[in-house]
């Protein structure tokens, strides 16, 4: 298997279907980048993260479209052209450019099937990278996936490791339904195995990453390795979790979580999130309500806090759920 | 040149602030000491000094992500911003919101902005304010090439001509959105578009701090004396990537040294004011070590200024909660 980060997983994701499917497109603020320059070099960019690069000098401009900065008109874009038969992955840059666009979003993609008499398909992919990591503050770090998995009619992936990027972003291109694609700025790097050939994800099932007795932690994106670092410590001590990686946020894969729960009793949650309606209040409700009888402690939510991601490192670093929290949050349920 | 020799100097030494700020950004960046993005305003200081030489206190700006010459145009303390920057409790922002976010209500400076195009509705609300109090004050937003394709920008355009507010619009083209060339994002005309809303607008040289001052002196009189919301039209370039790290592939190679070398905004205020006999190019040297002095002094407090705790991250998000 070949070691890949999450960025050139991607890049291969959309390489190859867009090499499969000719309706695929990709269109977005300097997803190649360059247009209008001095330098003459018609792919500049390849996407500020490099996830896009090579698929304008492969497929053309035609197929990989530069927009002006416009996000309402980047998704209309993207929504009219699924509309009338196309198959457009649209890239928002930072998840926080949804303010920007949202109506577009919830109000549009989101609904058009169920409002138009179940004749209407909206194959839209809408890509963008979320996160804090980089200390880009406020405006450019938040995850705000629990938003948008709440919408009716959006299926939202959060992948935490190359491979599952890679399944994902082939499997959202060939769903027929628009799909909300969050990649997490800090695991853009992050290497992990891939396998050979064609491969997908269905969505809707959540992997099983580590499997133990004592605990069930349930979480997502970047929290993923840090729950995996936080087991790995549990480990030393004889204490062993279920690790979780929910991978798409709608649907949500119950049935694995609850499974998991009947047989550990204790459940730990974690999200990158702010605090109230998070994925992790969603995953505590679907214990309550569907595992009540299997709980033996109450459940821990490890979330950011309330309020907006900080910009300075060290404030950065205290926003950001750790390590360390996971783990104390898995000893403090083993002590109920 | 009507201004006073003492209204020169403070512009003169202004720009150098701005330029002195940013270049050294430019040095302390790769240490290593700075997070997050720092876009740099070096190159387009005329455009920040010869807008804001005609502001008084009353009057707000908002500006963008690169928004360092805007908020030392208005006044922003440099001390607190390079706090702010190097994510100090003591910064502006209390290290809570970096280089993209300075902004210092004080000084009627409502913020950098981290959302391209988010600032102009908030200043048309700005000016709406001002017309409320009927004091001649004005709102005045910065909007690059880019920004000038958002759709929010021509909201606001409208609604400032609908509601004839005070409201100053700088449309800063340095010739690039990121890695995109200005010509390729516009597709008409940033003239052409504007005037299209019924908003007079009024051209510069953006590297020359006259050309911008005249420009904008005009634009901002007729708004503040009820006309309805004006533009100022400024062409510059930006001399570093569109972030610091960015390895601006979409540019031709000798771009940047050209400009430095014939248009340059400070080469340009001093050939002009030696020219003139307004001051000498000793004394011009002396305030250029006095600016120097103070950005070592600001760096040199930044790198050592206090660390925030959880204390400032969990306060100011509500008053009461
Ligand atoms: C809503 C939104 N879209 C995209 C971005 C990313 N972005 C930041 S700056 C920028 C280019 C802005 O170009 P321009 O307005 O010309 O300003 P300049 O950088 O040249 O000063 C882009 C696309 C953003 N911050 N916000
Ligand atoms: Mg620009």
């Amino acid at each position: 298997m070949a070691q890949l980060s999450m960025r050139d997983a991607l890049n291969q994701a959309l390489h190859e279907e867009m090499e499969r499917d000719s309706r695929v497109i990709v269109m977005g603020e300097d997803v190649a980048g360059g247009s209008g320059g001095t330098s003459g070099n018609i792919e500049a960019a390849g996407g500020i993260f490099g996830v896009t690069k090579g698929l304008k000098t492969k497929f053309g401009g035609d197929r990989v479209i530069d927009t002006p900065i416009s996000e309402s008109a980047i998704v209309g874009l993207a929504n009219g052209a699924a509309l009338a038969g196309l198959r457009p992955v649209a890239e928002l840059m930072f998840a926080d450019f949804v303010g920007v666009s949202l109506d577009q979003i919830f109000n549009q993609m989101a609904k058009f099937r169920y409002m138009f008499g179940g004749k209407a398909t909206t194959p839209v992919v809408l890509r963008m990278a979320m996160g804090a990591g980089m200390n880009a503050a406020a405006q450019h770090s938040q995850t705000i996936y629990p938003m948008l998995s709440a919408v009716p009619g959006l299926k939202v992936c959060v992948p935490s490791t190359p491979a599952d990027a890679k399944g994902m972003m082939k499997q959202a291109i060939r769903d027929d339904d628009p799909v909300i694609f969050f990649e997490h700025k800090a695991l853009y790097s992050r290497k992990g195995e891939v396998p050979e050939g064609e491969f997908l994800t269905p969505f809707g099932e959540a992997a099983l990453v580590r499997e133990g007795k004592d605990a069930t932690v349930v979480t997502l994106g970047r929290m993923v390795p840090f729950a995996m670092k936080a087991a790995e410590k549990l480990e030393a001590d004889g204490i062993t979790v279920d690790l979780i990686d929910m991978r798409t946020t709608s649907p949500i894969d119950e049935e694995t979580i609850l499974e998991s729960l009947s047989q550990t009793g204790r459940l730990v949650v974690v999200d990158e999130s702010n605090p109230i309606c998070s994925i992790a209040s969603e995953i505590a409700s679907l214990a309550v309500t569907k595992g009540f009888h299997d709980l033996r402690a109450p459940v821990q939510k490890i979330t950011a806090p309330h309020t907006p991601v900080p910009f300075a490192r060290e404030l950065e670093r205290m926003y950001v759920p750790s390590p360390n929290d996971i783990e104390a949050a898995v000893r403090a349920v083993l002590e109920v | 040149m009507q201004q006073s020799p003492e209204q020169i100097r403070q512009a003169y030494r202004q720009m150098r602030l701005i330029r002195e700020f940013e270049e050294r950004l430019h040095i302390e960046n790769p240490k290593g000491e700075i997070a997050g993005f720092t876009h740099l305003y070096s190159g387009q200081e005329a455009i920040a000094v010869g807008v804001c030489e005609n502001l008084r206190d009353g009057d707000y700006i908002i500006s963008t992500h690169r928004g360092h010459g805007n908020c030392l145009a208005k006044g922003c303390d440099p001390r607190g911003m390079m706090h702010e920057i190097y994510g100090r409790a003591d910064g502006l922002g209390k290290g809570r919101g970096g280089s993209m976010h300075i902004a210092d209500l004080d000084k009627g400076m409502l913020g950098a902005n981290g959302i391209v195009g988010a600032g102009q509705p908030i200043a048309v609300g700005a000016a709406l304010a001002c017309k409320a109090k009927g004091d001649g004050s004005v709102s005045v937003s910065f909007t690059g090439d880019g920004a000038s394709n958002q759709g929010t920008v021509f909201e606001a355009m409208n609604m400032a001509v609908v509601l004839k507010l005070p409201k100053v619009f700088v449309l800063e083209n340095n010739g690039y959105s990121e890695h995109t060339g200005a010509s390729y994002g516009i597709g008409s005309d940033l003239k052409v578009r504007t005037e299209g809303f019924g908003i007079p607008v009024y051209e510069a040289d953006g590297f020359d701090y006259f050309s911008v001052y005249d420009a904008a002196r005009e634009a901002i009189e007729a708004a503040r004396s009820g006309k309805g919301p004006v533009a100022v039209l400024a062409t510059a370039t930006r001399y570093f990537g569109h972030f610091e790290g960015d390895p601006q592939n979409y540019r031709a190679k000798d771009e940047v040294k050209n400009f430095r070398e014939t248009v340059d905004a400070m080469k340009t205020i001093r050939e002009k004011v030696t020219g003139a006999g307004i001051f000498t190019a000793e004394e011009l040297d002396e305030i250029d070590a006095e600016v120097l002095a103070l950005i070592d002094s600001c760096v040199e407090s930044a790198r050592s200024g206090p660390v925030p705790g959880a204390d400032i991250m969990m306060s100011d998000v509500y008053l009461d909660y």
